[in-house]
């Protein structure tokens, strides 16, 4: 009976209560945690975003400075605070969409929600781990939140250097106020959450699979999760190392990156992107493996070359470790170091084709129903193809130096993340929302959440290539007039996006409150995974007793 | 069970699209888009000298041989490819989706594999990347490889403006500042957000060594129709070269976050003939002269970074 208590819990009891959040140790709560979370960043990273559209929605700067007066700036201050604040604002909106928006809900969300189920596992192998991964993470936008209260440039507040925080922008040269050394410590604590969380992956993967689930039977969803667990497990500690060292010579009187005192500052450069480069691959890795169990289910087959899909994700997350330098192509690398970069970067495009060919393959002889979930993931096939071959246009060098801090490269990366990662974030949501709260959306209403976001987003992006090849340079709250039409258009696209965001919020609210129930597998013949064995939602605690694995390999 | 989940019936997406807010509203909102886009796109091909008109889709125009060579590079290796791939994939989708929709093909036929399939679209993508590696890294030699050197300035970007210094044992012997001109100060004729008060000058036809360096934090040094960007490093002496075709004025912005007015420090370069540059060099000099001990400027023989 799936929804009977266990023996465990009839041992130590369920917790309930305001426990039971903040002690969670079960893996579903701990994902719901990241999910609650996640979609509180994201809002709170749009709405930045949505403010920042409206201020570059026409030349000149009419947002900022009135928001700067309304924070408390005095009106002859009011534009010099506009600049500054501006450039905070982007920052800001980088670290919350990459650190508190995507990750939590790929990782900490979809990841610890179902793949102690996939593998048939009954949870995480550290659970305890598993909350203080999520805790960590609240303090750690606690500190990026303060960070914007203080001062950071001089009579300025907040830190306006940009989500990479190069210095010496970042050091005291550029932000001397405290501003930079809470963002350091946010980060820190990000970078720990993320650490632990990733040791709890592997090591649930590696040990935890039911009788039979040998890793080539895994579900692609967690393979992904596994290389994006190890790829953060290698890199996070280069990051934690560049910005430990920016805040001793920030505070401690060190000179790492400063060429006064024999340092450089390139070196900061190397060592962020070194993990800067595989942060891109954690953002979309466990998308992909969405991807995959989307298209199978609503296809009605199984994924076309499994292994080369799986193998396909090994090789994109060992090659990302080694192409970091393609985001520095203009800092004055010789010619033979820039050669290596173009020639690396451009490999990564094999792996990734095969992967859009075999999902394209398998939908190939199906039988698809283009149910809600199916929408958002052929929707992604499409827009990473978009974005994943400006990034080859971006990769080579050459092209690069008329290209770099311009607006095609934000048209690229919003390509891949803002429109290829949420829209895999979506179809994980879409496709898993009635198992995780045992309730049903509006169907009709989900389409055209998936309507309005996929027109608005391509509409606010798309013509950001344009504005890259004019020649737009990147992180400016102001430009030449000459950019004003393409600006509009991106800016009209941007608010209409606003409008899918609230659809989202009633499309939540709908589905709690009418509270149609979901049977335990909603998605017929095609969902082929364990979690659809599973009651909707899932007893507390599931697989006391290990389902064999008995499915052929696939 | 409380009840079954709501299933709608089979639609094909075709019908989806078209009846689900309205037949006319739907096909009336693909024909504006489609309208208007060409329209659009139509707009932005012309282009102008140095600096960007309203609406423009593609690169300014080359005033130097490797920003033309760039242009080629991505407008007839780079753009052509990437859209037929966008397409290609476009194409199939579209075919999937109405050839193997549940109503259209009711039993999914198990095709897992296909050795040649995947060969193919291994080695294809590979063949396809060996024709953009070609030209790609003839372009880099040449936007890299610095042929000797007629003049040599150097720069320095500083929070929030330009410094160019021309070496003394050039004609020169002086350095100057070079400011956005604010917006109340606009001339006829100036452009917001890329005019300075003072042009750093060049003369046509000839190869100009840059070299680029940084005071405070990081700029960079870029101008979109001479194709060169090159970040501005302190403690680093970086280095790029451009021969401008043709005299005129062109622009660029600073191309790294640097501070508040990381968008308000712009880069004018007014390329002259060359007896107009050597009359500029004599006016300059008394121009700018410093009233201070004489300064130790930048000497046109000081190598830059080659290895990094």
């Amino acid at each position: 009976m799936s929804a009977a208590t266990s023996h465990l819990e009839a041992a130590h009891g369920h917790p309930a209560g305001w426990r039971r959040w903040l002690f969670a140790t079960n893996h579903k709560d701990i994902g719901t945690l990241y999910i609650i979370f996640a979609i509180i960043g994201g809002f709170t990273g749009g709405a930045l975003s949505i403010l920042m559209r409206m201020e570059l929605q026409e030349p000149g700067i009419q947002i900022f400075n009135r928001l700067a007066e309304i924070l408390g700036a005095p009106p002859e201050l009011a534009l010099d605070s506009a600049k500054n604040l501006y450039n905070v604002v982007i920052t800001i909106h980088g670290l919350i969409m990459i650190f508190f928006a995507v990750m939590p809900a790929l990782i900490g969300g979809f990841g610890n929600w179902f793949v102690p189920i996939m593998i048939g596992a009954p949870d995480m192998a550290f659970p305890r781990m598993n909350n203080i991964s999520f805790w960590l993470l609240v303090a750690s936008i606690a500190l990026a939140v303060i960070s914007l209260f203080v001062e950071g440039a001089p009579g300025m507040k907040g830190f306006g250097g940009g989500w990479v925080l190069y210095p010496p922008l970042s050091a005291n040269t550029g932000h001397p106020g405290p501003a930079m050394d809470f963002l350091i410590l946010s980060i820190h604590l990000a970078g720990a959450s993320s650490i632990l969380g990733a040791i709890n992956f592997i090591t649930t993967i590696f040990n935890m699979r039911a009788p039979g689930m040998t890793l080539h039977k895994m579900p692609l969803f967690v393979w992904g999760v596994l290389v994006t667990a190890f790829l953060l497990v290698l890199t996070i500690p280069v990051l934690a190392g560049a910005i430990t060292m920016l805040l001793t010579d920030r505070n401690f009187g060190t000179t790492f990156f400063d060429a006064s005192g024999g340092g450089d500052p390139l070196l900061f450069q190397h060592l962020f992107w070194f993990f800067g480069h595989p942060e891109v691959y954690i953002m979309i890795l466990p998308g992909f493996g969405i991807i995959s169990q989307v298209i199978s289910t609503f296809s009605r087959k199984p994924i076309f070359g499994y292994l080369g899909m799986a193998y396909a994700m090994v090789a994109i997350g060992f090659i990302g470790c080694v192409v970091w330098a393609h985001h520095m192509y203009t800092v004055g690398l010789s010619l033979d170091v820039q050669r290596y970069f173009v020639f690396a970067t451009m490999v990564i495009a094999v792996p990734t084709g095969i992967k859009i060919f075999s999902w394209i393959a398998t939908m190939w002889g199906g039988s698809i129903s283009f149910r809600v979930p199916m929408l958002w993931a052929i929707g992604f096939i499409f827009v990473f193809t978009v974005g994943g071959v400006t990034g080859v246009v971006l990769a080579n060098a050459s092209a690069d130096r008329a290209l770099h801090e311009t607006y095609y490269v934000v048209a690229h990366f919003h390509y891949v993340l803002s429109i290829g990662a949420v829209f895999a974030i979506f179809a994980g949501f879409y496709y898993w929302f009635p198992k995780m709260t045992g309730y049903v959306y509006d169907e009709r209403l989900a389409k055209a959440h998936f309507w309005v976001i996929f027109v608005s987003i391509n509409l606010t992006f798309f013509p950001q290539h344009f504005l890259g090849l004019a020649g737009m340079v990147r992180r400016y709250i102001d430009y030449p007039d000459a950019f004003a039409f393409w600006n509009r258009v991106s800016s009209l696209g941007a608010y209409l996006s606003g409008i899918g965001a609230i659809l989202f919020v009633y499309i939540l609210y709908d589905a709690f409150t009418k509270k149609r129930r979901a049977a335990d597998n909603p998605w017929g013949a095609g969902a082929a995974t364990l979690e659809w064995t599973l009651s909707s939602p899932p007893p507390f605690h599931q697989f006391d007793t290990l389902p064999v694995f008995t499915a052929t390999e696939q | 069970m409380l009840g079954a989940p709501y299933r709608p019936r089979p639609e094909s997406p075709v019908t989806i699209f078209f009846h689900s807010a309205g037949r006319s509203l739907n096909r009336g909102m693909v024909f504006f888009f489609a309208v208007f886009g060409i329209w659009a796109l139509l707009h932005g091909i012309a282009c102008a000298d140095g600096y960007p008109l309203p609406g423009q889709i593609g690169f300014q125009e080359p005033a130097t041989p490797v920003a033309r060579e760039t242009e080629f590079f991505h407008n007839w290796v780079l753009l052509p490819i990437i859209a037929i791939i966008c397409l290609f994939v476009l194409g199939l989708l579209v075919y999937v989706i109405l050839r193997f929709n549940e109503r259209a093909n009711p039993t999914p036929r198990p095709m897992t594999h296909n050795t040649a399939l995947e060969v193919a679209w291994t080695v294809m993508p590979v063949m396809i990347l060996i024709v953009i590696a070609i030209p790609s890294f003839r372009l880099l030699a040449h936007q890299l490889t610095v042929p000797p050197a007629d003049v040599t300035i150097k720069v320095t970007g500083k929070q929030w403006y330009w410094t160019y210094t021309y070496p003394q044992d050039q004609g020169g012997g002086f350095e100057f500042d070079s400011m956005i001109i604010p917006e109340a100060d606009l001339k006829p004729g100036d452009i917001r957000q890329l005019s300075v008060d003072n042009e750093a000058v060049v003369p046509a036809g000839k190869v100009v060594l840059v070299q680029v360096t940084a005071a405070d934090v990081i700029h960079s040094f870029a101008v979109p129709s001479f194709g060169i960007r090159i970040d501005a490093n302190p403690g680093r002496l970086n280095e790029t070269w451009f021969k401008a075709e043709r005299e005129g004025i062109y622009y660029g912005q600073c191309s790294k976050l640097c501070g508040k007015d990381h968008a308000f420090m712009p880069i004018a370069i007014r390329v002259v003939s060359e007896a107009e540059y050597v009359k500029w060099l004599e006016e300059a000099k008394k121009k700018y002269a410093s009233t201070a001990e004489p300064v130790r400027l930048a000497q046109s023989d000081v190598p830059a970074a080659k290895q990094q």
